[in-house]
């Protein structure tokens, strides 16, 4: 937590005279071998890389990420990138922790500018007494600012010698992660492994490139402008299972994978593509098909035919392709066909902020299609929780035949998480339809229980086949204008999901059992929602949270633990809307009309940070200055949007 | 498309082998209808599969067809009655599909699986059908609304992919489910609720749209010939790719005699396409070439009612059979791994 100070011993310590210029000093002994460099134990530190996007920055952090998982620490990373198609400014920011770590860190504890913009925009983030890595080819700090530890090194100069001038700057994104491994200690020769890896299988010779670079940063003799170095301190994990690191889109294709779907369709959109790249490349060696259709309403098509034909499939979109969706969806409803339709959320609505991380698609999940078209909306909270998520969905879509939404958004689409590696022998579900030979006496809709479809090619020896329809049908699937019919099949359809939610589990409550303040989360909130429990506690705050990954429908039982606290907030990355209240808050007023549940929401296309939160749930209470800057443009053309980001990215409505 | 044979059928279709069902990645923790089921095959008493009896059109009639007296969807129904019966398919591999309009309430009068989908879409559905299930026989029908006008992209698309299925289009110039209004192909100056003073737009020429597309089989037929449409349904029935049949069928209620001139009992002409039968006469020089494209389109181009027959047809792979390819290239260089292994050793790499 940016509570606890990172680097332990260091506070009050001058951690580095301030340097304005880093010319080594030729003939500097190297870092390594001055005796008071010896490097001090930490527990945990936020690592933020600004620059372009072009700059690599986001492999550099990859590469921490994956360092960190392998390494048995806990680690989560979180971007932004431009909605430009070449350039703009972009960050990478790693959080490494010997502990769990659960929210990717306010504030920074360690700053790379590469670019003056990148020092102006994000000095705000580093923590006072942080140590700002400047590039001093091209950044000039206000030296005078004494919160901070100035290291200047010329990134961009050095990185062009050590390459020589074919590469340009090309490979400083590298040359950085030698500088970091070398401040912090990090295990070179797995770094070096995971670079060969990386690159291997292309050119030989990028390999050697990245390694040169990377052995220059290292080599680099920043001792002489940072007095002190660090380390990880080491817990082992407890699991004894491997880590895994991947970013939450990969995790969610997996999970799919895992679920035995073996069937797809998609259409190109930020941020859902890389699932189908993920899917269109893998589902061949487990003798499956991804589609890339003609549109959204094709995608949704082909996979519903798929699910037909006995194999549960899968198709998604953000926002504007599920729009598209919509009425093949309520074909789904009313067909009572299985389907598993993944929403990578982003700012809308229309193109909105295309990179940058909403919640507003929470009503289009559960309501978004035309008449009664009851579906199941879950919400996964984690990039760990990608994986398990599509397990739990594909589950229920089949045993309950029905759509079923996960929600996801930019924010899990993207970040890396190191986790324990899943138990594939107990979670590996085989895909095969079953085509054994029924009886006679079928009945698609039979109203006494859950519809079961067969699959055709399935013969059925009384000679009598189903059909299934869009039309309000009769128990074998024949159209019928019966109101009876009408009225009997749409409970049914809605019945199905009580009984769902008969099974879902009551979701534990974090914190406190009772008392003053329940937070209630869905989706990528979870870790920032914990870590704002874990601070308020800290300053006397009687709070709890609650998360819900099951949205639509709720388990049951909530209210008893409603009932516990004297107040219910929501916390929501969307808009309050005309009611006051965010999508969630909304949905869980109109189900137990309880005025004490209130929302905390925001619209700034970031994710929250725990102060935030904080500040939003206790008015007044948790006022920090730091680690906050609603002027931040959050994409390259956003600096006249400044005044208007000022008034509205403030946490809206505590209330 | 056509049958095919046992012997191409990949193992997950041969449903009834012991082999496949207890096959290495078959985890236990599949959803408790279909672990249950596939149990029932070795646990509990097989169903004793009664000998298959003849295919006769009345176990594959359904609901009597709520199209109005005189429709020409009628003949259409019957001629593919005849084909069913006359091919002895397989009664549970027989798969009937549809989109919206008069037409696409097809399934509801077959006796068969089948889903009747929604205005435009049913393309991409019988599409991911195909795609899963090469064991299975796939017809769409639909109507001119369905197939040019909202589902226009999606015809466009499956034909380009290839995808292999049969797909009839009654076309009748006009929406009918709906109570006449204009429809892509009603021609210039007909008078519908939504034109009152006679369509304005270009109609869709179906024939040229198809060929643009890349359909690899196109035929045009018409109601009032039922020898003519079973031909063309088992021609395009035996292509292996997307074979697209359009044939005049006339609404009664709101266009009709709109395809008297090609109807000879009424006093038109039905002119069939002649093919060429490749036999060095020079009579021959002056037959169709199917497989000429430009040739095709010139047709496509003849005032109504044109001609009738196929189009064209080629026998450019289809996707079905490009993407059966690269899962066998791909299985081959896992050596034969099962699904359990292959997800570990991605996951390794993520170490």
């Amino acid at each position: 937590m940016n509570e606890t100070p990172v680097v332990k011993q260091a506070e009050g310590g001058s951690a580095a005279s301030p340097t304005s210029t880093a010319t080594p000093a030729s003939g500097a002994s190297p870092a390594s071998e001055r005796a008071d460099l010896r490097p001090e134990n930490i527990q945990d530190a936020v690592i933020r890389l600004a620059g372009n996007s072009q700059d690599g920055i986001q492999t550099a952090g990859a590469f921490l990420a994956r360092l960190a998982g392998r390494s048995d620490h806990d680690v989560m990373t979180y971007m932004t990138i431009p909605a430009t198609i070449s350039g703009g400014p972009s960050i990478f920011q790693v959080r490494i922790g010997s502990g769990e770590v659960l929210s990717a860190g306010d504030e920074a504890d360690f700053l790379v500018a590469f670019y003056q913009h990148s020092y102006q925009d994000h000095l705000d983030f580093l923590r006072e007494g942080g140590v700002l890595l400047y590039d001093s080819d091209n950044v000039e700090p206000n030296l005078d600012d004494k919160r901070f530890v100035y290291v200047g090194v010329p990134i961009t100069g050095l990185t062009v010698e050590a390459l020589g001038g074919t590469a340009k700057d090309k490979g400083k994104n590298i040359f950085v992660l030698g500088l970091i491994a070398k401040i912090f200690n990090l295990d070179v020769e797995k770094l070096k492994k995971l670079i060969t890896e990386k690159f291997g299988g292309k050119d030989q010779s990028i390999v050697n490139t990245a390694l040169m670079a990377f052995q220059a940063g290292y080599a680099y003799p920043v001792g002489n402008v940072l007095t002190k170095h660090y380390r990880f301190e080491h817990f082992p994990k407890t699991s004894g299972r491997a880590q895994i690191t991947m970013d939450g889109n990969q995790a969610l294709a997996y999970g799919l994978i895992a679920a035995g779907v073996r069937y797809g369709a998609g259409y190109p959109i930020t941020p859902w593509s890389s699932i189908m790249e993920t899917l269109r490349r893998e589902l061949p060696k487990y003798d499956g098909i991804f589609v890339q259709a003609e549109d959204e309403l094709g995608a949704v098509s082909l996979a519903l035919g798929f699910s037909y034909s006995g194999y549960l499939a899968v198709t998604g979109s953000a926002g504007p392709g599920i729009s598209l969706k919509a009425e093949a969806i309520g074909w789904a409803s009313m067909a009572e066909i299985p389907l598993i339709v993944c929403n990578i959320q982003r700012g809308g609505p229309s193109t909105g902020l295309p990179t940058n991380v909403e919640q507003s698609d929470l009503h289009q999940a559960i309501f978004g299609s035309h008449g009664d078209s009851p579906r199941v909306v879950l919400a996964a909270a984690s990039v760990e929780d990608c994986f398990y998520i599509a397990i739990e969905a594909a589950r229920i879509a089949r045993k309950y035949s029905t759509p079923v939404f996960i929600l996801s958004d930019t924010s899990l689409a993207t970040r890396i998480e190191a986790f324990d590696e899943p138990d594939l022998s107990k979670l590996m579900v085989d895909p095969k339809p079953d085509l054994t030979p029924r009886e006679g006496g079928f009945k698609p809709y039979d109203l006494e229980r859950i519809t079961q479809h067969i699959p055709p090619g399935t013969r059925i020896l009384d000679g009598k086949y189903p059909l299934i329809g869009g039309l309000e049908h009769d128990e074998m699937g024949h159209p019928t204008g019966s109101p009876k019919l009408h009225m009997a099949m749409t409970a049914k359809r809605r019945n199905k999901l009580r009984k769902l939610a008969e099974e879902i589990p009551v979701p534990e409550v974090y914190g406190d059992q009772e008392g003053d303040t329940l937070l209630v989360g869905w989706g990528s909130t979870y870790g920032p929602i914990h870590d704002a429990v874990k601070m308020g506690r800290e300053h006397g705050e009687k709070i709890g949270a609650l998360h819900l990954r099951h949205v639509h429908p709720l388990p049951n039982g909530l209210e008893k633990i409603f009932a516990k606290f004297k107040r219910v907030v929501t916390v929501e990355m969307n808009d309050q809307g005309l009611y006051g209240y965010g999508q969630l808050a909304t949905i869980l007023r109109a189900r137990y009309c309880e005025p004490k549940i209130q929302s905390v929401t925001k619209t700034d296309g970031l994710t929250f940070r725990v102060k935030e939160i904080l500040q939003g749930v206790f008015p007044g209470k948790f006022v920090s200055v730091r680690g906050y800057s609603p002027n931040r443009p959050v994409s390259g053309n956003g600096e006249q949007d400044v005044d208007v980001a000022r008034a509205e990215s403030i946490a809206q409505g505590a209330g | 498309m056509s049958m095919l044979p046992a012997p191409n059928l990949s193992p997950k279709e041969l449903v009834n082998d012991d082999v496949d069902l207890m096959s290495e990645t078959n985890m236990t923790t599949a959803s408790p209808a279909v672990a249950g089921n596939r149990q029932s095959g070795s646990d509990s008493p097989a169903i004793a599969e009664p000998p298959r009896e003849k295919l006769t059109k009345k176990a594959i009639t359904a609901d009597h067809p709520t199209w109005c007296p005189g429709c020409g969807d009628f003949a259409v129904l019957a001629a593919f009655y005849k084909v069913l019966e006359k091919r002895q398919l397989d009664h549970e591999k027989i798969v009937t599909l549809a989109g919206i309009g008069c037409s696409s309430r097809f399934p509801y009068f077959v006796n068969g699986h089948g889903a009747h989908y929604i205005h435009g879409r049913a393309v991409p559905l019988a599409s991911g059908i195909s795609l899963a299930r090469p064991d299975l026989h796939v017809f769409l029908f639909g109507g001119d609304g369905d197939g040019f006008s909202i589902g226009g992209n999606h015809l466009d698309h499956g034909a380009r992919k290839n995808i292999n299925m049969t797909y009839f289009i009654m076309d009748n110039f006009v929406y009918g489910l709906t109570k006449k209004q204009t429809s892509p192909t009603s021609p210039i100056g007909f008078k519908s609720k939504t034109d009152p003073i006679g369509a304005i737009d270009q109609p869709v020429n179906p024939m040229k749209k198809l060929i643009a597309g890349g359909a690899t089989f196109i035929a045009r037929t018409h109601a009032a010939q039922v020898n003519h449409m079973i031909q063309m349904i088992e021609r395009a029935f035996d292509h292996q790719g997307f074979s697209v049949i359009e044939c005049l069928s006339e609404c009664v209620e709101f266009f009709p005699d709109v395809f008297d001139p090609a109807n000879p009992k009424k006093g038109g002409s039905f002119e069939v396409i002649q093919e060429k039968k490749w036999d060095n006469t020079p009579e021959d020089d002056l037959r169709h070439d199917v497989t000429d494209e430009l040739a095709a389109y010139k047709l496509a181009s003849l005032p109504f009612p044109g001609v009738f027959g196929v189009f064209y047809q080629s026998d450019r792979p289809t996707k079905n059979a490009l993407e059966k390819k690269w899962i066998e290239t791909t299985r081959e260089k896992i050596g034969g791994a099962s699904d359990v292994e292959i997800l570990r050793k991605t996951f390794d790499r993520m170490k």
